[in-house]
């Protein structure tokens, strides 16, 4: 028991002594030499073709032809069917990308570096709202769109925050818990925050008033832009948690949008997975829970490192998508996920919870004995590829993972 | 095609979206209602309504700061009906949230973090986990209560075990009662305050003695369960003794009283040696025996009234109660008893053995049968026994659980009597008493007598004089105390002859 306890004190410690810092936007193929043409990384655990959903099949088919892999749509569909492409999950790859999160070779991918343990994380920029890939999109408009990513935005950002020494995350985050963010659902604080850091940088790197007013207004229009950095940011403050001997605090949480996946600190890189659940949420005029697809996403590592569903209490307004949820209520969700974290973030406070820290650490014992999972605010994408966002709701974490979860871990130090 | 398409426009009004499409939602299903939705006018947005088909010419002109109300209906009468309905919603007073649900804690541990005072764990769940939930919150520093019961042995004494090298007290499993600062716990009544300590093995006893001294003039100090197990060999009487040391040196108790069923003798011998060690004077109950060998500073007492009797300095109770008069001849041989507190059925099977009638119960005290043997004996049964409450509550807090055997003996020809006990205070049911003139009311009573006595105070939730009323309205009989109404079922019977 000491043993465990010591280890997830560890783990606890690993979290809080990270240092995220935005350092650069580079090429996927230069971020990750591993990467070659025809791989494609999505989000969540393992998946084969024949068992993705409909978005996801849909981006995989828009980023091959994007990549020039296949002539057109029906021509990729044909090779994914036929095994022509490599699939993985991007966490095998340092990275983390949402919803349907397609990382491949010319993707431009924002770079996060953890300089207490020398680790980067990388995640792709966020396309925007309305009809992108990461809802499966995969339209000429879309395709357009990861062009201009690609070859001007990109690069752009990248040659700005080369100018200077990056933009510090932890302190970033910290004042948008105070301004209503939670990191997953709500970004806009950060966004705002992170466009006052980025655009003097922008402005001087630039000689082109035009694209530096497109790059200006394609971050000021994102109140999402932010999610694709905290995620990135989330992958470097967890990666140097993993293998920990005998700890059982979750080190990564996420979808495929048919399976949901976890990996424990304890038990190394083994996948525990289950199906997805259907959130419970709002729907935008003219959608129902029938259009819904079912959860995907990596953006789940936000939870995984105490924000998002973690910090609802910060982002009261986000509390209305559960049941007859009050505003007020919205601290409940925060004080009932501190039943399952090893402890609480003295550097990431609500201040209406009188500076309560984020509960941080999950642990698997403690969310088998609680029975109470991990609460996620996520969005919710219309099943059928290239729609976009129909909704937005809570999730739980299946507790099938956990059980899973536990059952290996206790082999790991010994326990029958 | 008769669609009507509303628009409504905000200018420079912000709602957060979550807010807006919980009003969306409850607009969209009125009605005649085709589709609503109340949005901020950001291009997105804008096209997400056009594409529902929500916009009309009268949103042409809105910016990101604007809020647009969009409604197709049926008819203009429906549209406009929802319209007033959305701006109802959005300029309803906000509640100040004064009504939102209290968290409540799912662990001790998230209890402890909520409230580092917290001092003692009162544990009700199920036997199979109880002893788990006690390990953890004596891990926390926690004094337990386990009314729970169907907990193992060996879990009973490696718990006592952990405690006691924690300077912590287990009081139970199987604990039905305690009176802590005051405070009554699980099964407990309201009794006055005073110098007298309780340390009981089981609930019912406890709560009948307190109530007959508190009824009698005097009070309590304190009132320690122990739980039903803990004079058992295995267990060695760890509670009871812990509880012996902190009754001995607290200053508001003058004289103790021990209740309990007649320990092992390794560890009656143990609570003897430490009766005699202290200075104050004691009153040792050990239902089922008919004496002990007792230090001077002790004296034994066979019965829960004669023990309250002797703890109020040799006070007789109810002395003026008049057996004869109350009393009327039962119309066959043979009583039968249904006791929802275990303690109260030993003290029936006591007065029953001492008058020399034959006794059998589930669970016999020295010189009774078992159920198995005494065909021809008076049956007092323990309905709160482990065998009635696996996966049931306890007959206290469902009396219900009492209406089957109650049924079952008034259609017996051969029973002539039946004995029940009515406990009320907190934790016990709102109304025991109208519950068993209910159920007797959907029973056929016939000339069977049913006798009864209220275990509680005047000052409990149900009120003990108001019970005893109902009671007697009903043809009940009821005596003033456990032992007076066992003492009443004799003498009913041998008025029949």
């Amino acid at each position: 028991m000491e043993k465990i306890e010591k280890a997830n004190q560890e783990a606890l410690e690993r979290m809080l002594a990270a240092d995220p810092v935005l350092v650069d936007v580079v090429p996927a193929s230069v971020a990750i030499p591993a990467l070659k043409d025809r791989m494609i990384l999505h989000a969540g655990p393992p998946i084969e073709w024949a068992d993705m959903c409909g978005p996801m099949q849909g981006a995989i088919m828009g980023i091959a032809v994007f990549e020039g892999w296949a002539d057109d749509l029906q021509d990729a569909a044909r090779q994914a069917a036929a095994g022509a492409f490599e699939f993985h999950p991007n966490h095998h790859f340092d990275a983390v990308g949402p919803m349907t999160g397609m990382t491949t070779v010319s993707q431009p991918l924002m770079v996060v570096e953890n300089k207490t343990y020398n680790n980067r994380a990388y995640c792709a920029l966020n396309e925007g709202l309305g009809k992108v890939m990461r809802f499966g999109g995969n339209d000429a408009e879309v395709l357009a769109r990861l062009a201009w990513l690609r070859d001007d935005f990109g690069p752009a950002v990248g040659k700005a925050l080369r100018s200077g020494d990056g933009i510090p995350l932890k302190h970033l985050i910290a004042r948008g818990l105070s301004m209503g963010d939670e990191m997953h659902q709500r970004n806009v604080a950060c966004s705002g925050l992170l466009l006052r850091e980025l655009a003097p940088a922008l402005a001087r790197t630039s000689n082109d008033n035009e694209a530096l007013a497109t790059a200006l207004a394609f971050i000021g229009g994102n109140d999402q832009f932010f999610l694709n950095v905290a995620m990135a940011m989330g992958k470097s403050i967890m990666d140097p948690v993993r293998n920990i001997e005998g700890s059982s605090v979750v080190t990564a949480m996420c979808r495929n949008g048919t399976e949901f996946g976890i990996r424990v600190s304890g038990t190394g890189d083994t996948w525990f997975t289950a199906p997805v659940e259907m959130p419970e949420g709002l729907y935008f005029p003219g959608f129902t829970e029938e259009d819904a697809n079912p959860d995907m996403g990596d953006s789940t590592i936000v939870e995984t490192i105490g924000l998002g569903g973690f910090a609802m209490g910060a982002s009261p307004a986000v509390a209305g998508f559960v049941g007859a949820g009050a505003a007020s209520e919205a601290g409940n969700f925060t004080r009932t996920m501190s039943e399952i974290a090893t402890g609480e973030n003295p550097e990431w406070t609500i201040p209406a919870m009188d500076y309560l820290g984020v509960p941080t650490g999950i642990d698997i014992r403690l969310v088998l004995e609680t029975g109470l999972a991990p609460t996620i605010n996520t969005g919710i994408a219309h099943k059928e590829p290239g729609v976009g966002q129909v909704g937005a709701g809570v999730v739980r974490a299946p507790m099938k993972c956990f059980e899973k979860a536990l059952l290996a871990f206790a082999e790991s130090v010994g326990v029958k | 095609m008769n669609t009507v398409i509303l628009n409504e426009v905000r200018r420079g009004f912000y709602l957060d979206s979550v807010a807006l499409m919980r009003f969306s939602r409850a607009i969209a299903t009125m009605d005649g209602i085709e589709e609503a939705a109340l949005m901020m006018a950001s291009p997105s947005n804008r096209q997400i309504m056009a594409d529902a088909n929500l916009l009309n010419a009268t949103s042409d002109d809105t910016e990101g700061g604007d809020l647009i109300i969009g409604i197709r209906a049926a008819t203009q009468q429906a549209a406009e009906a929802a319209l007033e309905e959305a701006n109802q919603l959005l300029d309803q007073p906000r509640s100040s949230g004064g009504d939102s649900a209290e968290w409540r804690p799912k662990s001790i541990r998230a209890a402890v973090n909520a409230d580092p005072d917290a001092s003692l764990a009162l544990i009700s769940v199920a036997g199979d986990f109880a002893a788990a939930e006690a390990r953890k919150a004596l891990r926390k520093g926690l004094h337990v209560m386990m009314f729970s019961d169907n907990v193992s042995i060996a879990d009973e004494v490696s718990l006592k075990h952990e405690a006691r090298d924690l300077g912590l007290l287990v009081m139970g499993p199987d604990c039905g009662t305690a009176i802590l600062n005051g405070t009554p716990l699980a099964f407990a009544n309201k009794v006055t305050s005073g110098d007298i300590g309780l340390i009981g093995a089981s609930g019912t006893g406890t709560q009948e003695i307190s109530c007959l001294i508190s009824q009698g003039g005097g009070g309590i100090s304190q009132a320690i369960g122990v739980g039903g197990r803990d004079l058992k060999e295995e267990i060695g009487g760890i509670t009871t003794l812990m509880a012996l040391d902190a009754l001995d040196q607290d200053a508001n108790t003058r004289h103790i009283v021990v209740i309990s069923k007649p320990p092992a003798p390794s560890v009656a011998k143990q609570v003897v040696e430490r009766i005699a060690a202290s200075q104050k004077s004691f009153t040792v109950c050990f239902i089922g025996a008919d004496d002990w060998d007792l230090p001077q500073n002790a004296g034994f007492a066979p019965s829960l009234k004669s023990a309250a009797e002797h703890a109020l300095g040799d006070t007789p109770l109810f002395a003026d109660f008049d057996f004869a008069a109350v009393a009327k001849p039962g119309p066959a041989p043979r009583i039968r008893g249904l006791f929802s507190g275990g303690t109260l059925c030993a003290e029936a099977q006591t007065l029953f053995k001492a008058a020399g009638e034959a006794v059998a119960s589930n669970a016999p005290i020295p010189g009774a049968t078992d159920m198995a043997g005494g065909a021809s004996a008076h049956a007092l049964i323990d309905l709160g026994s482990d065998e009635y409450t696996q996966g049931r509550p306890h007959p206290m807090i469902d009396p219900g659980v009492r209406d089957a055997a109650l049924s079952d003996a008034l259609k017996d020809k051969e029973i002539g009597i039946v004995l029940v006990d009515v406990v009320i205070g907190y934790g016990a049911h709102e109304d025991p008493a109208g519950h068993l003139i209910e159920s007797l009311g959907n029973m056929h009573q016939g000339d069977t007598l049913i006798i009864a006595s209220v275990t509680g105070t005047d000052q409990d939730p149900q009120g003990r004089k108001a019970q005893i009323s109902k009671l007697e309205s009903a043809g009940i009989l009821v005596a003033p105390s456990n032992a007076d109404a066992a003492r009443l079922a004799l003498t009913c019977l041998q008025q029949n002859g």
